[in-house]
């Protein structure tokens, strides 16, 4: 059947269950208090002065005695550097553990290596916000029988609240960590700054491990996971390369196109009626994301306006801006540089926050809720303005939802910017092959060809007019952009689904289907 | 209202993405390059690409100049033949220097509209002096052709013309610059200043431009659409420029149908020359001197 957004998708799927449809943005939250049951934390003991200390990953593993069936969590805090993710499910595989569900809150390239463990049965279920590289292209051409499901930040932790995600075994990188487990990535060679996402697996894990090429004496501080919660530690000699989690992306770009849209879309912010004194931020890193951060920067200075508060994925420019005064304070769920950690040392007003606190749905006011601005990216946009954010031009997983519909459909003003097209692939298009995150919630498109503004926000549309940019219809930019790179073949798809996209109420917004193979 | 050509960017023939992108950035002139930027060997693939793009690519409100081969060369007849025929609003030509050589360009140029039936009044002509026999003759040249439009100073190949060597504070093409823009000014006609070769460095070209605007020059070729906004800024007027200029221009129309042609603003004299130049601030503030 078709969802409130007109994707069609089955009722019921084999090995999923029944298919919760998506009804609307906000529609489930409309009440109040949510209808699903909140699974209670484990609750465990430890003698006194026991030790937690395993001297390798391999014997900790030993000690959580995993099983066929059971489900293991990660966090992508060191993104490309992780070292951790791969070597553990090495570890499960050699002893012969079945039947694996992956819960890491997200997938990089870094990764590749456990495609094997999906074809031999190995990893047979996947949860994640994103899932990049050799295994997304593997799921979209059908190597796992069972869906993988992809949820948004937020999402994640209100799956894990209610028990959809439940957490066996936790094992989670520290840059620094204490003999019974307090750690933080702040600190260490291989310091990479806020542990956001790995908050709610320590809290839920039936067993957690602690990892960290940097055990220091008691107690580790700061603290982001705290001991209470922490099974086992572990000392080896690296955890990752921290030097890979930016991969370049906290420069500002010198792309033209790049640059063109980001002015474009700090000019949409200047005359939206949000940029004021007091207003709140959230922008991505690289690309245009971190361009539109450095035009605003330049825009605040100019009219004298200071912000409220900096959210989300954190980058240095976001530091040097609190730096400067321009916010009083940086809620920082997840590090995109290195740089980032001294700061959210030494500055109290830089705030290490927890997934729970930055995005989830149920509870009674996460932090993006309180967002005023977010600006986001899109690898297609359609002209009902949903947006896609996973699957590519070819129609296989290689992308990030992320914290995509936890601060669109909670930002007051949601701007999406992406290049009209990329190569000769249309980006506005009539139709996307996934949506993850619902028109309804986005505001703005921003391109480097013009800007279409959500009818359903006239007098933003009238600002934006009065202001002089160059508004346009979405329909029209659409029209111009396929008479530019003419008919693209559209891609064939099999009736298999290999993923499901879950909104951030854990409604089913999307599903991704395998990609046909030909001869 | 008189077109603004504050910005000309260049944009090379052989390189289908940026000829396809080249009406994004907002630059008032877009100039599609044969010449120096296209390699010999892709002259052919360049000349006809650029003819496509022409036909087939909305560049918004740009002003579109294909810049040409010279004539001397194997290939400037044939980017003639192929480029007038389509019309663009400007031919831009390289190393003009005498005015019997833009009298040949011009007879080719009108000998090819008469071919296809075209008129000669619309297409126009911008000339790049680039050699010292060339700004030796830029008077002449500037006033030789109705369709002269625009006269340019090509910087780097003056200095090597000069053989001299090519320096930030542009000295050693201070007096040329000078030359070329009496030369414009003298006519009537735009002249736009050299290109800033440094796209990294924002605040050489700002002072640069400023420089370029201070001595008379209407605009200035751009290398790197990064370059354009600062260009704009530099040439655009304040806000109290606007509102002064807007202020003088009321108050000249009104005392105009007095019969009045010299008046006081604030005790300050107001006489033609202040007049035009308040118009140009207007010009390039895009307000329409009628409606005022």
């Amino acid at each position: 059947m078709k969802n409130v957004i007109g994707r069609e998708i089955p009722e019921y799927i084999e090995g999923v269950g029944k298919i919760d449809m998506f009804v609307g943005a906000w529609e489930k939250l409309k009440k109040g208090w949510m209808d699903e049951v909140t699974i209670p934390p484990p609750n465990k003991a430890k003698l006194p002065h026991q030790s937690k200390i395993c001297k390798t990953l391999e014997e900790a593993i030993i000690k959580t005695s995993p099983k066929d069936g059971m489900t293991v969590s990660f966090h992508h805090h060191l993104r490309n550097g992780d070292n951790i993710l791969v070597n553990s499910i090495e570890i499960l595989a050699k002893m012969g553990i079945k039947n694996i569900t992956l819960a890491s809150s997200s997938l990089n390239e870094v990764h590749n290596p456990i495609l094997k463990y999906l074809k031999d049965g190995t990893i047979t279920k996947i949860w994640s916000s994103g899932i990049r590289g050799e295994i997304g292209k593997a799921i979209s051409e059908g190597v796992l029988d069972l869906p993988v499901t992809i949820h948004s930040h937020g999402g994640r932790v209100r799956a894990i609240h209610t028990g959809k995600i439940n957490v066996d075994l936790a094992i989670i990188a520290a840059s620094a960590a204490d003999n019974e487990g307090n750690a933080t990535g702040c600190k260490g060679k291989s310091a990479f700054g806020s542990m956001g996402y790995a908050s709610i697996d320590t809290r839920y894990a039936k067993q957690v491990i602690v990892v960290s090429d940097n055990i220091v004496d008691y107690p580790c501080i700061p603290i982001s996971i705290t001991q209470n919660f922490v099974d086992y530690v572990v000392k080896i000699d690296s955890i990752g390369d921290a030097s890979k989690i930016a991969t370049g992306s906290t420069r500002i770009t010198k792309s033209p196109i790049d640059l063109r849209i980001a002015k474009l879309a700090a000019n949409v912010i200047e005359h939206s009626g949000s940029f004021k004194n007091g207003f709140s931020f959230q922008v991505g890193a690289g690309g245009a994301s971190l361009a539109v951060a450095k035009y605003i920067r330049e825009k605040m200075k100019k009219a004298e306006i200071k912000g409220s508060f900096i959210l989300g994925g954190v980058t240095s420019y976001g530091v040097d801006m609190l730096n400067e005064g321009l916010f009083n304070t940086i809620f920082d769920v997840q590090s995109f540089d290195a740089a980032v950690c001294s700061s959210l040392i030494n500055n109290s007003n830089h705030i290490e926050i927890p997934a729970a606190l930055y995005a989830n749905p149920f509870n009674c006011g996460c932090m993006t809720n309180k967002l005023d601005i977010v600006v986001l990216g899109a690898l297609e946009i359609d002209t009902n303005f949903n947006v896609n954010v996973i699957t590519g031009s070819d129609g296989t997983i290689r992308g990030a939802s992320g914290g995509h519909c936890d601060t669109a459909s909670g930002a007051t003003l949601t701007i999406v910017v992406c290049p009209s097209f990329r190569g000769r692939i249309p980006i506005v298009k009539k139709s996307i092959h996934t949506v993850v995150t619902p028109g309804e919630s986005i505001d703005v498109l921003v391109t480097e060809r013009g800007i279409c503004v959500n009818p359903l926000k006239p007098e933003l549309e009238e600002n934006l007019i009065k202001a002089g940019l160059n508004v346009r219809k979405i329909e029209d930019l659409q029209e111009e952009i396929a008479s530019i790179v003419g008919e693209v073949q559209e891609i064939e798809f099999t009736d298999k689904i290999v993923g499901l996209i879950e909104y951030r109420d854990g409604t089913i917004i999307d599903v991704i289907r395998q990609v046909k193979h030909h001869g | 209202m008189k077109k603004k050509r504050r910005t000309m960017l260049y944009i090379p023939g052989n390189n289908p993405a940026m000829l396809q992108q080249g009406g994004i950035y907002g630059a008032d002139s877009l100039l599609l390059d044969l010449e120096d930027a296209v390699a010999l060997n892709q002259k052919d693939a360049a000349r006809i690409l650029v003819r496509n793009m022409i036909q087939s690519i909305d560049y918004y409100n740009a002003e579109i100049c294909v810049r040409v081969n010279h004539i001397d060369t194997p290939f400037g007849l044939e980017d003639l033949e192929e480029i007038v025929p389509l019309q663009p609003d400007a031919i831009r030509f390289p190393k003009t220097e005498s005015v019997e050589e833009l009298a040949k360009i011009i007879k080719i140029i009108e000998d090819i509209e008469d071919k296809h039936g075209l008129p000669h009044d619309k297409m126009t002509l911008h000339l790049m002096i680039e050699t010292a026999l060339g700004v030796q003759n830029v008077f002449d040249i500037a006033k030789f052709s109705k369709r002269v439009d625009a006269i340019t100073i090509g910087g780097q190949d003056l200095t090597a013309d000069m053989n001299i060597k090519s320096t930030k504070d542009g000295s050693g093409i201070d007096f040329a610059r000078k030359m070329i823009v009496m030369a414009a000014k003298a006519n009537k006609i735009d002249v736009i200043d050299t290109v800033f070769v440094d796209v990294n460095d924002e605040e050489g070209l700002r002072l640069e431009t400023e420089y370029a605007k201070q001595i008379g020059f209407t605009g200035k070729a751009v290398i790197n659409p990064r370059q354009i906004d600062i260009i704009h800024e530099v040439y655009m007027p304040t806000d109290q420029e606007i509102r002064k200029a807007y202020r003088i221009i009321k108050e000249f129309k009104k005392n105009k149908k007095l019969g009045i042609g010299v008046f006081a603003i604030d005790g300050k004299m107001i006489d033609a020359p202040i007049v035009t130049r308040a118009t140009h601030v207007l010009e390039l503030a895009q307000i329409d001197f009628n409606t005022i």
